[in-house]
């Protein structure tokens, strides 16, 4: 990681050690684009006019971009379960099963619990689907250290069963009977736990993101206490920190409104937008990554963590309790997930439906692994799967593309950023650097 | 007395005595009701089909050294390539044959991505889920028709006997194929040269490298004819037990194969007798909904079979001892 370098190094490192880590990405997705393009041809389809419709779908107008943004958080979110397990050397392919019980979760808090401000309501559907999301993650990490069952398998296994448990609930005992609904579904949750957009009002959405990163925070530094690391004064100063950042944030924020009322809704100029529409849920998603960030490079946890995943019997000689550590990474890998998975219901869908996030989880994979597997990677690499989403619909109706060629062109990206060998070859990178190298799983036997 | 300590020592003990177990109940339960044991008996073989024929893929990659997590993407895809040839052809033998192929080239697919770029071999099997799930669903439209499907086949006089005739002798000619592979593959892995060369490059490839071994055709042959019995089970689920091809229709039934295969302790026998018992489990499941005796939801029933794979793989996958070099590429010094 370039962070850990001793000598301050100038801004020109900096750049080149971004430059390094991004370009085998970037010349990976170009090279999913140009095979999709084959794909297309075969297929008697103009690719670039598929691409220009799938490019005006996700950035065109004002609320395509909204969408973009909003099919990215949910995306933001397992993207960052995954990395998360892949940094304990776990792969986590059940984020789809904590998804859609915290999704769950969220609905039913959101539409059985009611009389509470959005304050209070929010946070906690939020952080209920979470908490189910990671009592469903704990689950495949306590089969693997106590029975040696492997990960991969049983949280395939534990997706399949999280499908049948919430279409049997949403069909039954949460089923919305409310007349003229046929089916399956919950009903819609109360207003006061819907993520409002800060259009509607921006002092709610800061305090929200405010409240977030707070929670999440505390819930992360409750584990390390528990296990008693010894940091408590660094706890209180990591504390201040945040605060202080996060105060001057939402004093600027709030500032630049009573300064100028137009801010938020002033044109861009050369954007084609009126605003730049930013869902609450994003910004919680974004601040996650920070928090899942500092949580992974900057605490001894996540050092802890990051050690186990690149050689457990250098770990376990090092003092660390691997088994420990093996559970608590699927337990907050499936608490982000289970986040997503709230995000999702409380910011776009309003209700648990079957069906409705599927394959969330799947991209994942593919996000974590075009992020680099870092944290804040993850971002960029959603917000480019979101906009595919977001754009196919259009690309659809406009070019008479299947949408399903989104899930070709990602399955593509997947592989080309995971056989980077392939990648380097064709943009003639010889060498591979400290930055880009990173260890993913351990197979059967290597325990 | 003698003769139960040779089976204790030869580790056998336990698994005759469930098998005769298992084999009065039966008995029992078909002098008190015929019909319904012949059926659920019947789709036990059929419903077993897919699952041994995918690990019998798993079996081979991994014992020569490569973990196949694309077993379920092979077979998607061969399920999709073979029902296009059967609408386009008309001719089953044809179609088996594409969607063997099929599975052969993600096979291929795969042997390049882990032995020659030294991917990291999960990752590589998840690339082949994904693709084939969104290749399969691009390329798929609804409402197509095909000539049919393979029909079953008497084996004459055998067909005729009681019980084991209907169940046994009157099946369609892939579930002979995946019955007569097991044993095949099971006299292959342990009894020739080319078994003891695999093996020895699952386990310790330097050292079979050093005896002349070619470490990477070894795996890229056995994960190749893996990946074309994999298609077999493709071809299995669209043109002999269904007869059409929907979204995603393969179900979890390659990553089942792969806790039947860790259950059989990598031995193709071994996984026989696991993917009956999820046959088994899976012909229950129709049953009941059938009878609809138990008032249970029946999503409930439908998480059985997922459920029954997680308890065997923590049961018994922690027991089971993998291939030594399972999941690792081989580098030239």
């Amino acid at each position: 990681m370039p962070d850990e370098n001793i000598n301050k190094p100038g801004a020109f490192f900096w750049l080149k050690q971004l430059w390094l880590s991004v370009r085998v990405p970037l010349a990976a997705v170009m090279l999913a684009l140009l095979v999709g393009a084959l794909i297309l041809l075969i297929s008697d389809i103009n690719p670039l006019d598929a691409y220009a419709a799938l490019f005006k779908g996700a950035f065109g107008n004002e609320k395509y971009l909204q969408r973009t943004l909003e099919k990215a958080t949910p995306l933001i979110f397992s993207g960052l379960a995954v990395s998360f397990a892949f940094k304990a050397g776990l792969f986590n392919i059940g984020a789809q099963g904590q998804l859609l019980m915290g999704a769950l979760t969220s609905a039913t808090i959101g539409f059985m619990v009611t009389g509470l401000p959005p304050l209070i309501h929010i946070p906690l559907a939020l952080f209920g689907g979470a908490l189910v999301g990671a009592l469903y993650g704990a689950i495949p990490g306590a089969l693997k250290t106590f029975t040696g069952a492997h990960e991969v398998i049983t949280t395939i296994m534990l997706n399949y069963i999280a499908i049948n448990i919430t279409d049997y609930l949403a069909d039954g005992p949460l089923k919305d009977n409310s007349p003229g609904n046929i089916v399956a579904r919950t009903p819609r949750i109360a207003d006061s736990a819907v993520i409002p957009t800060p259009q509607t009002s921006l002092t709610v959405g800061i305090l929200i993101v405010l409240i977030v990163m707070i929670l999440a925070s505390i819930v992360f530094f409750a584990i390390l206490k528990k296990i008693n690391f010894k940091i408590k004064n660094r706890i209180l100063l990591f504390f201040l920190r945040l605060a202080l950042v996060i105060g001057l944030g939402v004093g600027v924020g709030l500032l630049l409104k009573i300064i100028l009322p137009g801010f938020y809704t002033q044109p861009v100029g050369f954007l084609p937008y009126e605003a730049i529409p930013i869902p609450i849920g994003f910004l919680i998603a974004v601040a996650m990554s920070g928090v899942v960030w500092f949580l992974l490079m900057r605490t001894s946890f996540g050092f802890e963590i990051r050690t186990v995943g690149l050689n457990q019997h250098a770990a376990k000689y090092a003092g660390i309790r691997v088994r420990l550590m093996i559970v608590l990474a699927m337990v907050i890998s499936g608490f982000l997930a289970g986040m997503g998975g709230s995000v999702e219901t409380q910011g776009i869908v309003y209700r648990y439906q079957p069906g409705f996030n599927v394959g969330l989880g799947f991209d994942g994979i593919t996000i974590a692994l075009l992020g680099r597997n870092h944290p804040l990677g993850v971002i960029p690499a959603a917000l480019l799967v979101g906009a595919m989403k977001a754009g196919s619909n259009v690309m659809q109706f406009e070019a008479g593309v299947p949408s399903e060629i989104i899930d070709v062109i990602q399955a593509l990206m997947l592989f080309f950023v995971a056989a980077d060998v392939i990648v380097r070859w064709v943009i003639g990178a010889k060498e591979k650097s400290e930055a880009e190298q990173i260890k993913l799983t351990t197979g059967w036997g290597n325990q | 007395m003698n003769f139960i300590t040779h089976l204790r020592t030869k580790k056998l003990l336990v698994p005759l005595s469930l098998g005769l177990i298992g084999l009065i109940v039966v008995i029992v339960s078909f002098i008190n009701n015929p019909q319904s044991t012949q059926a659920v008996l019947g789709s036990t073989i059929r419903q077993s089909t897919p699952i041994i024929l995918g690990a019998l893929c798993g079996i081979m990659c991994e014992r020569a050294g490569v973990v196949n997590i694309g077993i379920e993407g092979q077979m998607l895809l061969s399920a999709f390539i073979g029902f296009m040839a059967n609408v386009w052809t008309g001719n089953l033998f044809i179609s088996v044959l594409a969607g063997m192929a099929t599975g052969a080239l993600l096979g291929l697919l795969l042997a390049f991505m882990s032995v020659t770029l030294k991917l990291d071999q999960i990752i590589g099997g998840t690339v082949i889920n994904i693709l084939a799930l969104g290749l399969t669903g691009y390329f798929y439209t609804a409402g197509l028709t095909t000539a049919g499907k393979i029909q079953p086949l008497t084996l004459g006089f055998l067909a005729k006997i009681p019980l084991v005739g209907p169940i046994l002798f009157r099946n369609p000619p892939i579930t002979y194929t995946a019955i007569i592979l097991v044993f095949v593959l099971q006299f292959v892995l342990f009894k020739t040269t080319w078994g003891l060369r695999t093996r020895a490059v699952g386990e310790h490839p330097r050292a079979a490298d050093t005896l002349g071994i070619n470490v990477f055709t070894t795996r890229y042959i056995n994960v190749i004819l893996g990946g074309a019995i994999a298609g077999l089970a493709g071809a299995f689920l669209t043109l002999e037990a269904v007869g059409s091809f929907e979204r995603a229709m393969t179900n979890g039934r390659g990553f089942v194969a792969l806790a039947v295969m860790i259950f059989g302790k990598w031995t193709p026998l071994g996984a026989w007798g696991a993917a009956l018992l999820f046959g088994f489990a899976n012909a229950m499941q129709t049953q009941f909904q059938f009878m609809g005796t138990f008032n249970i939801p029946h999503q409930f029933i439908g998480m059985l079979p997922y459920l029954l794979t997680i308890i065997v793989l923590a049961g018994f996958g922690g027991r089971a001892r993998p291939p030594a070099a399972d999941g690792s590429p081989y580098e030239k010094e």
